[in-house]
């Protein structure tokens, strides 16, 4: 029966995309009622050639529902090589303006290779590592086995689709212009569908965990999960011109536009990269040191501080500009005084190592967990500091943003990942241990040093820049025009492609070991691998 | 799977609990976070008092330093204002050609000038004012609406060929092909010609040719000897300096369509001292009349 009712819904989808492609305003709109088309379609044939054949004996339940995590495993490392390739181009292109090249404008030239990039590195790489490690993490310590059945592949194979419009939209000119979350409405619509599932396989997950207790990592994906839903609903209110293009009007306009939006693009940083990498951290630190958790209390004070103020932090982006000076005020304030619960996180971190510092020498993916909450604990001071409006007014829109969000990015997020990825690989794929403990060292050093030159670099430039556009003479007239300031920056810029070049290498590195420790680890004995749900 | 981690000696309480092998240690808050955190607190309640902070029904609290973004910037440009009046007073009401005698004021004016020429004419000019193709170079002494501080004051003031200022320059070359008043050949024709009067290399049999073509068309602004016309900014074509490229290609470009740039007029953007400061830095940057 059921499969009637998904026959009737997909053959609809598959039509309105047909009449889409017909009807389209424009290119992006088209190739995305193409895609939509396909996929609807292909999986209308599917379900038509598995009706009324019987029914095949579904997964075990008393197992882990690891299989939608092995996949996210795998595209988390996929995606994240994109990111970075398209981050050390886009790098280039800024230190060498050919590599905008005629053949690839309006396609390839940096306004549209940028958003590809922050997309993919944020919701691509980082999305799907919180995914695919929150299903992994709720499950294991809520000892039960994932709500839901089936709708957590649909959450994962429906957050791919997500990426894949946004993407080609973005290549195609399709955007809102609203930083980190571009995608046009329709898209925005299939994210909130995919992300309210997600939620109900997270939270039934743990409604029906079995152990008494919720356990701190998942307070911060849930967070994470909740206030991500919000976030995107509200900043994305936008009245689309016609049904068949993908332009829209925003709701806001002006000021309040401009707050709506940093009022999320703050959060996203706050909730996306924070607490959701936060939710990671809790997991699979204490598991990979085989240490208990530094402070219950600790993670209680700072959890909620964390989500109170984190929320009003947003107006720290619009110093000096047409936003009312009480609202600057405010997110100023409010960021400072985040700076010691986000510093909570960071000391339950490093201390849950006390009386395990002797595996920094031995374990290099600690290692990569450790330095990836010092870059953790040094963004979280950054941001509040750069958020002081005397600060602000030498930092903003230089360089120094650049780099502060890349220490955070690449340090954090990104090393946590590693980190993350070198633990699920083995586990998930039932092997003794890592192929090869010495490639995660030379991963570990390539992205430390990658991010050593990408941080020092824009640092550099941004204040030099900050300097030189402030640099007035003795009767107060500018010194330096802005293309001087472009051109003294240049040798910074190679620097920062360098940089990405490193980072980058670790990263192909990585995926190779993981590969190989697929193919060629030996596999774990059974009765230790057999992962029970159940007390 | 769940491997319970191993105990340390010294180790203090956990809570009990145990998730997945996961345990917590019962320890307090490191008290150092603890009153770090207390005082960014209290420091924010005081900033808040001090500055603009609370939304209220109408409006929001002005903090009694009474203190607000507006303010300070207007401070700021009112002292930078207050310090420079009575030189750019002088400035602008002073003789054109009687700047560049008095030392004060021409160092006050070319060091203003250039400020304002990195931020409104660089875009184009280019920020050593070398120009670019289309855009006048300013370094050289090959002026086409005339080079002395009257002129280069008067093309500042009011720009070429917009529309916004009734006072702007403004001429127009036909646009000899795109028109249909020169046949191909012909154009051909000239554009051999005009390279021949740079010295360029050209087809000596087409020259002859040009030559008459180039007496009955463009004679009248460019001049006989092909020496231009400041008058009607109409090019010097002896000089070997071309805005828009000297190669046949470009040549042929220009006179099948003709060109039309346009520069903006300065007097609603710029004040009357400023278009003087920037006329003063243009004047001196080395082929000034």
């Amino acid at each position: 029966m059921s499969n009637y009712i998904k026959l009737i819904a997909l053959g609809l989808i598959t039509l309105v995309a047909m009449i889409g492609i017909n009807y389209a305003r424009d290119t992006a709109y088209m190739v995305h009622a193409i895609i939509v088309m396909l996929v609807a379609g292909g999986l209308f044939l599917h379900t038509v050639r598995r009706t009324d054949e019987p029914a095949m004996a579904g997964a075990p339940q008393n197992e882990y529902f690891d299989s939608v995590v092995r996949a996210g495993v795998i595209a988390t490392a996929f995606w994240g090589v994109v990111g970075f390739l398209v981050g050390t181009f886009i790098a280039f292109q800024l230190a060498f303006p050919q590599l905008n090249f005629d053949w690839l404008h309006g396609y390839g030239n940096f306004g549209r290779l940028r958003p590809l990039h922050t997309s993919a590195v944020i919701f691509a790489f980082g999305g799907n590592a919180l995914i695919a490690t929150s299903f992994f993490v709720v499950q294991r310590t809520s000892a039960a086995r994932l709500w839901g059945g089936n709708l957590a592949w649909f959450v994962f194979w429906g957050y791919q689709l997500f990426i894949v419009l946004a993407a080609t939209g973005y290549l195609l000119g399709a955007t809102q212009s609203k930083e980190y979350a571009e995608p046009e409405w329709h898209v925005d619509l299939w994210l909130t569908i995919v992300w309210v599932a997600y939620l109900a396989v997270f939270l039934g997950t743990l409604i029906k965990r079995k152990e008494p207790h919720i356990y701190v990592a998942n307070w911060f994906y849930l967070a994470f999960i909740i206030t991500v839903a919000m976030l995107h609903v509200v900043n994305n209110l936008s009245i689309p011109v016609s049904f068949w293009g993908s332009r829209s009007i925003q709701l806001f306009s002006g000021v309040q536009d401009a707050m709506t939006q940093w009022w999320y693009g703050h959060n996203a940083v706050g909730f996306f990269l924070t607490a959701g990498f936060l939710g990671m951290m809790y997991y699979f630190v204490p598991k990979q040191a085989e240490r208990p958790v530094y402070s219950y209390k600790l993670s209680i004070i700072h959890f909620w501080a964390l989500i109170f103020l984190y929320i009003w932090a947003g107006p720290h982006h619009l110093h000096y500009t047409a936003l009312p000076d009480w609202a600057s005020t405010l997110g100023m304030v409010f960021s400072i005084v985040l700076w010691m619960p986000s510093w909570g996180g960071m000391i339950n971190g490093l201390m849950t190592l006390s009386g395990a510092w002797d595996k920094l020498r031995t374990d290099p993916v600690i290692r990569m967990m450790v330095i990836s909450i010092g870059f953790y604990g040094m963004s979280t001071f950054e941001g509040p500091m750069m958020s002081i409006r005397a600060v602000n007014s030498l930092s903003h829109y230089t360089d120094w943003t650049i780099g502060h969000v890349h220490s955070g990015a690449l340090g954090w997020n990104g090393m946590i990942t590693f980190g993350a990825l070198y633990y699920l690989v083995p586990v998930l794929w039932k092997r003794e241990r890592l192929y090869s403990l010495q490639l995660v060292s030379w991963h570990f050093w390539l992205a430390t040093i990658g991010i050593v030159l990408y941080a020092a670099s824009m640092w550099v430039t941004g204040i030099m820049e900050g300097l030189m556009w402030r640099e007035v003479d003795a009767n107060g007239f500018l010194v330096n025009s802005f293309a001087d300031t472009v051109a003294a920056k240049f040798p910074m810029y190679v620097v920062r492609g360098l940089g990405g070049v490193l980072f980058l290498t670790g990263s192909i590195i990585m995926c190779y070991n993981l590969w190989m420790t697929v193919k060629r680890s030996p596999a774990k004995e059974a009765s230790l691998a057999a992962a029970v749900p159940a007390e | 799977m769940s491997k319970v981690p191993e105990k340390l000696k010294g180790d203090p309480e956990t809570t009990g609990h145990s998730w997945d092998g996961i345990e917590e240690f019962n320890n307090p808050l490191p008290r150092w976070w603890l009153w770090t955190f207390y005082i960014t607190i209290v420091w924010a309640i005081l900033y808040t008092i001090a500055y603009p902070a609370w939304p209220m029904i109408s409006r929001a609290t002005p903090g009694i330093l009474g203190w607000s973004t507006r303010a300070d910037i207007a401070e700021e440009i009112a002292a930078a204002e207050e310090a420079n009046a009575a030189i750019n007073t002088k400035l602008a009401s002073v003789e054109l050609a009687s700047i560049a005698e008095d030392a004060g004021l021409s160092t006050y004016g070319v060091s203003a000038g250039a400020a304002v020429f990195r931020t409104w004419c660089a875009q184009c000019h280019g920020s050593g004012a070398a120009g670019a193709v289309g855009y006048p170079n300013l370094l050289d002494d090959d002026w086409l609406w005339g080079g002395d501080i009257e002129a280069i004051h008067a093309t500042i003031a009011h720009g070429i060929r917009n529309e916004e200022d009734a006072d702007a320059r403004y001429s127009e070359m036909p646009a000899f092909g795109r028109d249909e008043l020169l046949e191909p050949a012909q154009i051909d024709e000239v554009v051999n010609f005009v390279m021949s009067l740079s010295g360029e290399p050209a087809d000596a049999s087409r020259v002859e040719a040009g030559a008459v073509v180039f007496e009955e068309n463009c004679a009248a602004c460019h001049m006989e000897d092909g020496t231009g016309d400041r008058e009607q900014g109409a090019p010097n074509l002896t000089d070997a300096i071309w805005l828009y490229g000297g190669d046949y290609d470009s040549l042929v470009e220009t006179v099948t369509q003709s060109r039309f740039g346009v520069m903006p007029s300065w007097t609603t953007r710029l004040s009357e001292a400023e278009i003087r400061a920037v006329a003063t830095y243009v004047h001196q940057l080395g082929g000034g009349e």
